[in-house]
């Protein structure tokens, strides 16, 4: 009997474990979860470590820092924003762990900009069963955008598609005539990426792809070299940017590079490259957010400003911008919202939109819309550095023309802080 | 084959097995087991539920895990890898078909195939050769499944098409109840299995092959038919794990996976299948554990590395406290007394 007594004792420690773990979280029992008068609670899925980390990694702790940046000025009606950032190392199985974490024990009022397509993929039923809004996904893949099966659900980033098409566009008007490769991660996003180029292109010379967990792309380069390829499209994650591009360096192959702008932060691609860097000159990208090196901008001076305050002055890049760029967003829905917030309050609102915000160009969000950005402006390296160049393409993830936006860019307000 | 444990660990890895025979029957310790099971997911909260199930689904691969190495002394890095088969067998047929129970089934039947020829191999194979065969199988996952990406669709891996729970059963302890039904009956189906004959013919061929020919065992059967047993446990689990994370991808089943597998069953207790329990929950308690001190440390990225040196260090310590594991400490204890 001394077995079915440990059994019990066991069953009970892990009882007793459970009893305790939830103990924090919502308080007022009827109320909206993760909202009390004080604060708002959201959380989110990130890869903080693991094979995904470089650079990604830096995005939530920015978006944290613009949080306390608010909180300092007041916060949003009242409420003080708690951000819970879970590390998910980029392996699907952990993300459901911590997002039902997130969602069950601390009770979170919604997830927000949870990174990556296979990692989020796998929790958007869970997200849609417990109706918690799930808010600018950090991915472009199109899957975000399915308003009628996931009515919670919103992306961040212009779909690969959208980018696709503008980087094909780029490659159309400038490099005509040119014979156009493609290299592209075994996923989603290579696919969809692959997919737009092809609407704009035709089909392309040569396309090889590429899986995170084999750092090599020696056969893939060989192959683009031998077809004769003059511009290579890369759809590729920053440290397989740096591979490409050191890759081709070592076979004596120098195509036109034009990379996807998830994988094209020169700072982290650069660092990745080490004293290789140079050969980032001439790399041609996209982007729909302020550049890090555009100190003229305002919104930059904003945030390297909260990054100096509240991020411990952390090397200021790209994946920095972005990351407080999500957090302004999600502070202007919070304001639209209004006081008495609700999960269905905030998707109506988002459903709304009309945010004038650090982007480029307008953010798609509507009823039968659930996509992010609309469309990105294209940028060179050019001493080291990123410049935007020619004027910022909107387009869709269908046979829509890619069309340029002439919409001005906003300025943020004088505080820092979206007003309601 | 001893190389895989000290003879301290052997004895008291042993005893269990002989102490629970002539005390209390498997299928009165699971009854027991299923109500308790039972009554928890009633009291606890969802996430502690989820958990729970998450325990359960260990479970099924650390029990067939033990049995092969603790009482067979077969030495297997490549489980992960055989659950990643239960995974992607049940994603495959449940998108095709939308059947639990079939694609259960085949799920299980598919990793039993794969496990069989695992198994005709290893069996030729001794100590570190078997460990260096059964690793290839644990690092091959990532490679087959972007080779084949039309059917695994690579990194990314593939979605699982689930009906949703009956209506009154909240998702969390539907979950648990399935989870720890498998449990359950793979436990007793193996508890009822190491009792009998094949128990002691495992145990021989561990001891002494030699031995064990003489005696009229058939090494090689043996050998084959644990390896194919625990597969069939390693499927179960893999397809477990599917339902839980309503996805697969191979990096749900890295080799660290197979590596925390063996190291919990010996923390655990070798060949014990209360140290399989024990191994489950630790590999659940563990990474929260230290994710939560992670936190208060406020170091993020502490998070995902501390688990893997609070395991290191639980396992030096345990090895060190009580070498034949958790499960042999009232053991111990009990011998005393009766002194």
């Amino acid at each position: 009997m001394k077995r079915i007594a440990t059994a019990a004792l066991a069953v009970t420690l892990l009882a007793t474990a459970g009893c305790t773990g939830s103990g924090g979280g919502g308080t007022s029992g009827a109320a909206v979860p993760g909202v009390t008068d004080t604060e708002i609670v959201v959380g989110t899925h990130m890869p903080l470590t693991g094979p995904a980390a470089a650079g990604y990694s830096k995005i939530a702790p920015a978006t944290k820092a613009y949080f306390d940046f608010v909180n300092a000025n007041g916060g949003v009606h009242g409420r003080k924003i708690s951000y819970k950032v879970k590390d998910d190392g980029y392996n699907p199985a952990n993300t459901q762990t911590v997002v039902r974490e997130l969602v069950l024990q601390d009770k979170v009022f919604a997830i927000l900009n949870g990174l990556g397509t296979p990692t989020h993929t796998g929790v958007l039923d869970f997200l849609k069963t417990n109706r918690v809004p799930d808010l600018f996904v950090a991915s472009g893949s199109r899957s975000w955008n399915q308003p009628d099966k996931y009515p919670g659900t919103f992306g961040f980033n212009p779909d690969y598609t959208v980018e696709g098409k503008i980087l094909g566009t780029y490659v159309k008007e400038n490099l005509s005539g040119k014979k156009a490769c493609f290299l592209g991660q075994d996923d989603d996003f290579g696919r969809d990426s692959l997919a737009g180029i092809e609407k704009i292109l035709g089909p392309v010379a040569a396309k090889e792809s590429y899986v995170t967990s084999n750092p090599n792309v020696g056969p893939q380069m060989g192959a683009l070299k031998a077809a004769g390829c003059e511009v290579v499209l890369l759809a590729t994650v920053p440290g397989f940017t740096a591979l490409s591009i050191g890759t081709a360096a070592k076979i004596a192959f120098k195509p036109q590079f034009v990379v996807s702008n998830v994988g094209a932060d020169p700072t982290t691609v650069g660092k990745t490259l080490g004293a290789a860097a140079p050969l980032m000159e001439g790399l041609v990208a996209a982007n729909y957010l302020p550049l890090n090196t555009d100190e003229a901008n305002p919104w930059i001076q904003l945030f390297k400003k909260v990054n100096a305050e509240h991020n411990g002055n952390a090397e200021f890049d790209n994946n920095v911008v972005y990351g407080m760029s999500v957090g302004y967003l999600f502070v202007q829905a919070l304001q639209a919202a209004g006081k008495d917030v609700t999960r269905d309050k905030i998707i109506e609102t988002v459903q709304k939109n009309g945010f004038q915000g650090p982007g480029l160009v307008p953010l798609r969000f509507s009823a039968q819309d659930h996509s992010g950005y609309a469309g990105q402006q294209l940028t060179k390296v050019e001493s080291g550095k990123a410049v935007y160049f020619g004027t910022p393409y909107t387009t869709d993830d269908n046979d829509g023309p890619v069309a340029a936006y002439q919409g001005q860019a906003a300025t943020p307000p004088q505080n820092g802080v979206p007003a309601a | 084959m001893t190389d895989v444990r000290t003879k301290d660990a052997v004895t008291a890895a042993d005893a269990p097995v002989t102490a629970r025979r002539r005390r209390v029957h498997p299928v009165i310790v699971i009854a027991v087991g299923a109500v308790l099971v039972i009554a928890l997911t009633y009291v606890l909260p969802p996430f502690r539920n989820y958990q729970l199930a998450t325990v359960g689904a260990y479970l099924c691969v650390t029990a067939g895990l033990t049995v092969l190495t603790g009482l067979n002394g077969q030495l297997s890095l490549g489980h992960g890898a055989l659950m990643a088969t239960g995974a992607y067998t049940l994603a495959l047929t449940q998108n095709k078909f939308l059947n639990l129970p079939l694609s259960f089934a085949v799920a299980v039947l598919g990793t039993t195939v794969v496990g069989a020829v695992i198994g005709l191999a290893a069996a030729r194979l001794r100590g570190p050769y078997l460990a260096g065969l059964t690793l290839a199988v644990a690092t091959v996952v990532p490679s087959v499944t972007s080779t084949f990406d039309e059917t695994f669709n690579s990194d990314q891996g593939l979605s699982v098409a689930l009906d949703p729970p009956p209506e009154t059963v909240p998702m969390e302890q539907w979950q648990a109840w399935l989870c720890w039904g498998a449990a359950l009956v793979v436990v007793l189906l193996l508890a009822l299995l190491v009792r009998g004959r094949f128990g002691r013919d495992l145990r021989a061929v561990r001891d002494d092959e030699t031995a064990a020919k003489l005696a009229g065992v058939d090494v090689a059967r043996t050998q084959v038919l644990a390896f194919v047993v625990s597969a069939a446990c390693a499927g179960v689990a893999g397809a477990l794990f599917a339902v839980l994370a309503q996805s697969v991808s191979p990096g749900a089943f890295p080799l660290t996976l197979s590596l925390f597998l063996l190291m919990a069953i010996v923390i655990g207790g070798l060949g014990s299948l209360f140290g399989a329990l024990w191994g489950a929950v630790l590999l659940v308690l563990l990474p929260t554990l230290s994710q939560s001190v992670g936190e208060s440390t406020g170091s993020q990225r502490l998070e995902g590395n501390l688990a893997l040196v609070v395991f290191g260090v639980v396992l030096v310590v345990v090895m060190l406290a009580a070498p034949g594991g958790l499960a042999s400490i009232r053991m111990k204890t009990r011998f005393r007394r009766n002194r």
